[in-house]
């Protein structure tokens, strides 16, 4: 899949916002005031902002509002309205303990499980795409929640919770580039299948539809070098999981290392959702890349 | 909307014959040309005279090589446009409603009043189906030419989508998969009609006759009995034309 | 409907208006219909009513639209103001065009008409382009044939009266086995993609013989992956097997064919290998009835194939013994070939025995009674459902006559041509070569030609040669190098005009040839010719007028352009005078009509020449008083008449538009055109639908048409009797002689029975160093370069690989994305590689003309087809390499003068990818700009 700078910006930063939301939400760390000001600001800059980014990726941004209408059945639909009540209720909450100097609990714990939810509606895009054997399992979700969580708990200083979370996410983030290294060949989708020629022999894109380019091409055929692939696994583990790790257990908890910590974090996550993206493989690839292209697609 | 109905009255879809395609890319242009001037917004080109032109097309031909394990390559042509699939995920994921399928024929469409670009119902089409159109920001695909079929100001006889009226090699059929009688339950019947990536479970209506068997021809001896000379050589030949000449 | 669903309209208006007429998107020339919105063109697809495609349309015919749209048309005559190839011109007025053109013209018209040289490209008005030429006084002219498919044309018309494409189609309906072969899918494109169609619903199988697997030959049951330029051996040896086995069709060859005629075995006769006679100069065959002499024609003769007759004491024995003795020897065996055609021994039995079985064991009988020539009823027609077709692919070879005549003769050996279930001629063909003309090239002053340029060849004596034996025409058609060249050499005429051989010229016209690069074989040399200037500096060819609708290459070279309209905007008729789009079940003629007008200060070339006409005073052009005979082309179609009552149109004649082939002038046969949707069809007669050359009801249907004046029935000619007069000449008989040095090539390669030899260039391409065959063939989507400049057909095919077969592939090492440098005996080309596996294992191949100059056609000088793209021109040459005779010998087929594009053999080496393919060129200035930034094609809502 195409790594579109504006849905990086959106999952990460309203990954992170909410997971910080979700941890003010629960009153950790309980703060008021000033301090609850610039917490939720924070919180709420990156969750916005990143929901105002994800707007980039549409085609006509004017008619967003028509995405709550589907509920129902769709999890970007499901995404919007959970966003919206994760906004309100956390926004009510953060009232509260900014102008009131006031935490009203069930609030923050209904906001909290909102912010939760809507990191999970958010996976789902991801997680329900059958086309995309990557992502099409029960730790995507795991994984967008547990970075979230360990983000969130980053800047929302719990000590050792982060150390904790951390390991989570970083044990989810590797499971998912193990199996999901394996899941497209485990679904069994080949161009034999794709073509339903298979049992003529095997199959060989010789000649695609168009020389040129095209939207699918652009958005869903997206070849990243192996190597290049490792290189960024390494450092996105190592910015994401390992330094963050390292710094909040070396230096004192505070301030100084919770920006360290959430920097590096950050650096890592973007690599992280970079390759998340760049190196989901759709079937529709099948149908545009020859033996060579699958044999990586396979790999 | 985004919700699939239950069942459809009837369930109208292709028949794409993979033994007669010749890869020409008829349907393809037949397409664009329909589709750009009628149903939503015009399938535009961006930077089309230029190094990297990029345009929306509902309708591509890929050619595939199939190598059997005996016998020498073969070439397939295999034009692929929406299958309109009974269980359609692209429909199910749109937030909008845009993306729906419809109650009385089964057709996918899109609303493009409604539909916001985000293109998540492209990514949850395993065929490739459907291309945002770069210039509108609306999500195209294949209409199956809603706005043919049922067109009162077209003469009953063109009322197919473009794609099939203008095949040189017939190698499209459209018509009602619900009815047992019709060309195409037909055609799937007696010709193994068959679904691209079952395995998605998106239970295609459009369906793909195989190639028939190639290369079956077997290699003749010359002492096969078809081939029994009739003449040694040109001495011997005389005699044998003036019997066969007797006997004309 | 369901709850929530849109409100849809299902039924909106399709457009204002329907305007039918003439695709022109290739040579196929199918009827469309022109939906009009707000008088623009909103949307093109087939005619439903049209003979030629019934409905259908292909992938070039729908993006007409984006061709009639294309930012490369040309917008106003221009007058080159930079040096030849700069692409720098000013945009001049008509007036001052026309004025500079009969200035240049009008003195050698005066002085020395051959001092014109008009060819012209893909014309599909040659009927009258040629009118013109006549009329000038050139001999110099012919269209692009030379270097198209002269050698299938020829081969047919002279074996059969008549070839595949415009002259015949299998009986689709019918047929049970089809057997293709090579290159065959740029002509006739849409009937034989129905066809095929048609053919596998009836559970018909399908035959392909060519190295590459794509098109046609994808969805055959049988590929025969064939060795290129080896078909023609292939054939012989299948011929050898059927005659073997004694499957073939002996009443059809003694009734139908010359195979009963004698043959004058007395090797001093002058006479030696000549059809014996009767004082009416009719050939005669020896009557099984009485044994003995008697003419072909004669009723109830029963002619015999095994005579053998001896008149004042020589010998003359039937064509048919002469056929046997060749083909049954051992040299035509499955075995004696199979290592050079590339196809197994047992597989040549296999396909000959399949011919044989369907041709014979699934023969039927229509109840269809007829009457032939020679006055005996048949209760029935035989039918064999067995068919053919083949086109460039066995044309474009140095052995294409000889291998096109081969094939005729197989169909003809298993007696499939005009059969029920075989190959169909359309009208007006049949055509013996006795009703054609033959070549005329005297030309004088201020005088019309003596007759048509181009024509078939009976004997020497027809040659276009002046009295001092030198070539007569600048292509140097019709001359002992290539006697049977009935299309003229477009290819020749730059070169030779360059090297002022046979004779300098003053002016070359051209209309639709991008000889300037995809059309010419040796394209960088072709350009030095046209820019070379000589020692006073000025152009060696003094004098380049081009019309082009658009900025193709070629227009870079002219020094006046004539701005061509698009196919939508222009009066044209496909006239059965020229190349007919009938079927085989009738004759047929069309017309364009301009549904849209110009919204550019261009004209349609035929109006301009007839212009030009009136302005040099040509005598078909002007009336007595020197006034304009003719208004325009539209008005030239209607009122021009050939021979009393025929004209261009055969449709709507008479005052009251109720004649059809003969009739008066009707003024409003276009109009009447129109209203029938832009076509004119007239069925055959049920009785007169097969058996046409020999068929008494046709021949009297074919008259009252006007395809000729009387009767005219014909044996096919399995021995072809004027290519044994070119070998008598070559053996010294006569008094027009070859010079020496073709001698031998003449007595070698024009046997009157099919042979076949090894490509030319064979000769002098050592195996060892080009072991590779390398071919090109024309994409279904695209139409040579016209496609490049249309959005939509762009991105189908805007570039082209080297597709490279197994067995080269991993000789190589290649990987995707790899580049190979490409070597031939002529030129070094560096491409992209791409695999294919179902290719023959010698052979590469690459998309024909995708491949463009920077700057042309209005694309951005990025575009792939000039950074990736590339012609495999660049290393064919026009000339063989010289083999130190002291001669060039032409790299064209002997006979007929075809340019032999396919018999080209490179080496192949993996190498760094360069930049961009080699070799560049600079860009030339795009005398239109270049093309929008977006395009979004809809007329309204």
């Amino acid at each position: 899949m195409h790594p579109a700078p504006s849905v990086i910006v959106f999952t990460v930063l309203s990954g992170l916002g909410f997971g910080f939301l979700a941890w003010l939400g629960l009153g950790l760390p309980a703060v008021t005031g000033w301090t609850a000001f610039f917490c939720y600001a924070l919180g709420f800059g990156m969750a916005v902002g990143g929901l105002i980014a994800s707007t980039f990726h549409l085609g006509n941004p004017q008619r967003a509002l028509k995405a709550f209408t589907q509920w129902q059945t769709s999890w970007l639909s499901r995404e919007a309205w959970l966003s919206v009540l994760a906004l309100v209720f956390m926004g009510l909450y953060a009232i509260g303990a900014v102008f009131f100097d006031t935490l009203i609990a069930p609030l923050g714990l209904i906001g909290a499980v909102f912010c939760f939810a809507t990191v999970f509606a958010t996976a789902m895009i991801y997680a329900q795409l059958a086309t995309i054997p990557r992502w099409n399992h029960w730790l995507t979700p795991l994984h967008l929640l547990s970075l979230s969580l360990a983000g969130g708990v980053i800047l929302a200083q719990q000590g050792s919770a982060a150390l904790m979370l951390l390991a989570i996410a970083g044990v989810v983030q590797a499971l998912h580039w193990i199996l999901g290294d394996r899941r497209f060949a485990e679904r069994g989708h080949t161009t034999e299948t794709a073509t339903g020629l298979g049992d003529l022999g095997s199959v060989r894109l010789y000649e695609p539809p168009h020389t040129g380019t095209n939207y699918l091409l652009k958005e869903m055929v997206y070849i990243v070098g192996r190597k290049h692939a490792q290189k960024l696994r390494v450092l996105g583990f190592a910015g994401m999981i390992v330094l963050p790790a390292a710094v909040l257990a070396l230096l004192p908890t505070g301030f100084v290392s919770a920006v360290i910590a959430i920097s590096f974090f950050l650096l890592g996550t973007f690599a992280s959702r970079w390759l998340f993206f760049a190196e989901a493989e759709h079937v529709v690839g099948l149908y545009y890349s020859s033996k060579n292209t699958q044999a990586a697609l396979n790999r | 909307m985004t919700q699939l109905p239950t069942q459809t009255d009837k369930k109208l879809g292709l028949v794409i014959d993979l033994d007669t395609c010749v890869g020409c890319h008829a349907c393809v242009t037949a397409c664009k040309g329909w589709n750009t001037e009628n149903y939503g917004a015009p399938l535009s080109d961006i930077d089309p005279y230029s190094g990297d032109p990029v345009g929306s097309f509902l309708n591509r031909v890929h050619s595939f090589e199939v190598q059997p394990t005996a016998g020498p390559a073969q070439t397939v042509h295999m034009p692929k446009s929406c299958l309109h699939c009974d269980d359609a995920p692209c429909v199910t994921v749109c937030p909008t409603g845009a993306s729906y399928k419809r109650q009385e024929d089964g057709i996918v469409l899109v609303n493009e009043d409604a539909c916001i670009g985000c293109g998540l119902c492209a990514w949850a089409c395993p065929y490739g189906a459907r291309e945002l159109d770069q210039a509108a920001g609306v999500m195209k695909k294949c209409t199956l030419c809603v706005d043919r079929i049922y067109n009162e100001n077209l003469p009953e006889e063109d009322r197919v989508p473009a794609c099939v009226r203008t095949c040189p090699a017939g190698a499209r059929h459209f018509g009602d998969f619900a009815d047992p009688d019709s060309n195409v339950s037909r055609l799937t019947k007696e010709r193994g009609g068959m679904d691209l990536m079952p395995e998605q479970g998106t239970s295609p209506v459009n369906k793909y006759l195989p190639p028939r068997p190639k290369d079956t021809m077997k290699d003749l001896d010359a002492s096969a009995p078809q081939l029994a000379p009739v003449v040694d050589g040109p001495k011997g030949l005389l005699g044998w034309l003036d019997k066969a000449l007797e006997a004309i | 409907m369901a709850m929530n669903e849109p409100i849809l309209d299902t039924s909106p208006a399709v457009s204002d208006e329907v305007r039918q007429t003439t695709c022109y998107m290739c040579a196929c020339r199918c009827g469309i219909n022109v939906h009009m919105k707000d008088g623009k063109v909103a949307y093109i697809e087939g005619n439903r009513d049209h003979p030629v495609n019934k409905g259908v349309l292909c992938a070039k015919g729908s993006s007409g639209i984006m061709q009639v749209n294309a930012p490369s048309r040309l917008r106003a005559p221009l007058k080159r103001t930079g040096p030849r190839g700069s692409g720098e011109f000013e945009e001049i007025s008509w007036d001052e065009a026309l004025e500079l053109a009969t200035k240049r013209l009008d003195p050698l018209r005066k002085s020395a008409p051959e001092k014109l040289a008009f060819f012209t490209g893909r014309d599909q008005s040659q009927s009258f382009t040629s009118f013109w030429a006549q009329n000038f006084g050139t001999p110099n002219y012919a269209a692009h044939g030379g270097f198209c498919s002269v050698n299938m044309a020829t081969a047919g018309i002279y074996t059969m009266g008549g070839a595949f494409w415009e002259f015949g189609q299998p009986d689709w309906d019918r047929t049970k086995l089809f057997m293709i072969f090579g290159v065959a899918e740029d002509h006739d494109s849409n009937p034989i993609k129905m066809g095929l169609g048609k053919l596998k619903g009836n559970g018909g199988k399908v035959i392909g013989v060519n190295p590459i697997r794509s098109g046609y030959n994808a969805i055959a049951d049988e590929w025969v992956g064939i060795i290129p330029g080896t078909d023609g051996l292939f054939i012989l040896s299948l011929v050898h097997v059927l005659l073997k086995i004694g499957k073939i069709d002996l009443s059809y060859l003694s009734q139908f064919t010359n195979a009963p005629c004698l043959l004058n075995e007395d090797l001093s006769s002058p006479n030696h290998g000549l059809v014996l006679r009767d004082a009416d100069d009719k050939p005669l065959v020896i009557d099984r009835a009485t044994g003995k002499p008697a003419p072909f024609d004669q009723k109830g003769v029963r002619p015999n194939l095994a005579a053998t007759y001896e008149l004042d004491g020589k010998i003359h024995r039937t064509v048919f013994q002469h056929m046997a003795e060749r083909y049954l020897s051992d040299e035509y065996s499955p075995e004696a070939v199979e290592e050079r055609c590339g196809v197994s021994a047992g597989r040549i039995r296999a396909i000959a025995a399949e011919l044989a079985r369907v041709a014979f064991d699934e023969s039927f009988e229509l109840k269809q009674p007829w009457t032939d020539f020679r006055g005996e009823r048949h209760e029935t027609m035989v039918g064999r459902p067995v068919s053919f077709h083949a086109m460039r692919g066995i044309s474009a070879h140095s052995n294409g006559f000889q291998t096109c005549r081969a094939l005729h003769v197989l169909q003809i050996l298993l007696g499939t041509v005009e059969v029920p279930g075989g190959f169909r001629f359309k009208p007006p063909y049949p055509k013996p070569v006795e009703a054609h003309p033959t070549p005329h090239c005297h030309s004088k002053p201020d005088c019309p030609l003596d007759g048509p340029h181009l024509g078939f060849v009976r004997g020497p004596d027809d040659l276009a040669l002046k009295e001092d034996g030198t070539p007569a025409r600048i292509d140097k058609a019709f001359t002992w190098d290539n006697p049977m060249s009935a299309h003229g050499l477009m290819h020749m005429v730059i070169s030779n005009a360059h090297a002022g051989d046979p004779y300098k010229i003053d002016t070359l016209f051209l209309y639709m040839a991008n000889m300037a690069w995809n059309s010419s074989m040796n394209t960088r040399g072709v350009m030095e010719m046209l820019t070379d200037k000589d020692e006073n500096g000025d152009y060696v060819i003094p004098n380049i007028i081009y019309s082009d609708a658009y900025s193709s290459e070629m227009v870079a070279y002219a020094d006046l352009i004539l701005p061509d309209t698009t196919y939508l905007e222009r009066h044209d008729c496909i006239s059965l005078l020229d190349r007919p789009i009938c079927e085989a079940d009738g004759a047929a003629d069309a017309i364009r009509w301009p549904v849209i007008e110009p919204d550019r200060d261009v004209r349609g070339f035929q109006s301009v020449l007839v212009d030009l006409g009136v302005r040099l005073g040509l005598p078909g052009f002007i009336n007595e008083d020197g006034s304009a005979k003719y208004k325009d082309y539209a008005d030239y179609i209607v009122n021009h008449q050939r021979r009393p009552g025929i004209g261009p149109l055969a449709g709507f004649r008479g005052e009251d538009g109720t004649q059809f082939g003969r009739g008066e002038v009707n003024p409003d046969q276009l109009d009447k055109y129109i209203e029938n949707g832009g076509f004119f069809v007239e069925h055959v007669p049920e009785e007169a639908t097969f058996y046409k050359p020999w068929n008494q009801a046709y021949q009297d249907w074919a008259v009252k048409l006007g395809f000729y004046d009387k009767p005219q029935p014909y044996l096919f000619q399995l021995y072809v009797e004027p290519l044994r007069r070119f070998q008598l000449a070559a053996e010294g008989h006569g008094d027009r002689q070859p010079p020496e040095h073709l001698r031998e090539q003449i007595k070698d390669k024009m046997d009157p029975l099919p042979i076949w030899y090894p490509a030319l260039e064979d000769a002098h391409a050592d195996e060892k160093d080009y072991p590779v065959h390398a071919l090109t063939q024309r994409p279904m989507a695209m139409y040579h370069s016209w496609g490049s400049q249309n959005a939509w057909l762009r991105q189908i095919h805007g570039q082209n690989p080297l597709y490279v077969p197994n067995k080269i592939w991993a000789e190589n090492e290649f990987q995707e994305g790899d580049w190979a440098k490409v070597t031939s005996i002529h030129g070094e080309i560096t491409v992209p590689v791409a695999h294919m596996a179902a290719l023959n294992d010698d052979t590469v191949w690459t998309w024909n003309a995708i491949g463009k100059r920077k700057g042309a056609w209005a694309l951005d000088e990025t575009a792939p087809e000039s950074t990736k793209g590339f012609l495999l021109n660049h290393l064919i040459h026009e000339l063989l390499p010289p083999k130190g005779d002291g001669l060039r010998w032409a790299n064209s087929d002997p006979i007929t003068g075809q340019a032999a594009w396919f018999d080209l053999r490179v080496r192949i080496e993996k190498t760094d990818p360069p930049a961009e393919s080699q070799p560049e060129f600079p860009a030339i200035k795009s005398p239109v700009g270049k093309g929008p930034k977006i395009v979004r094609q809809k007329v309204r809502s």
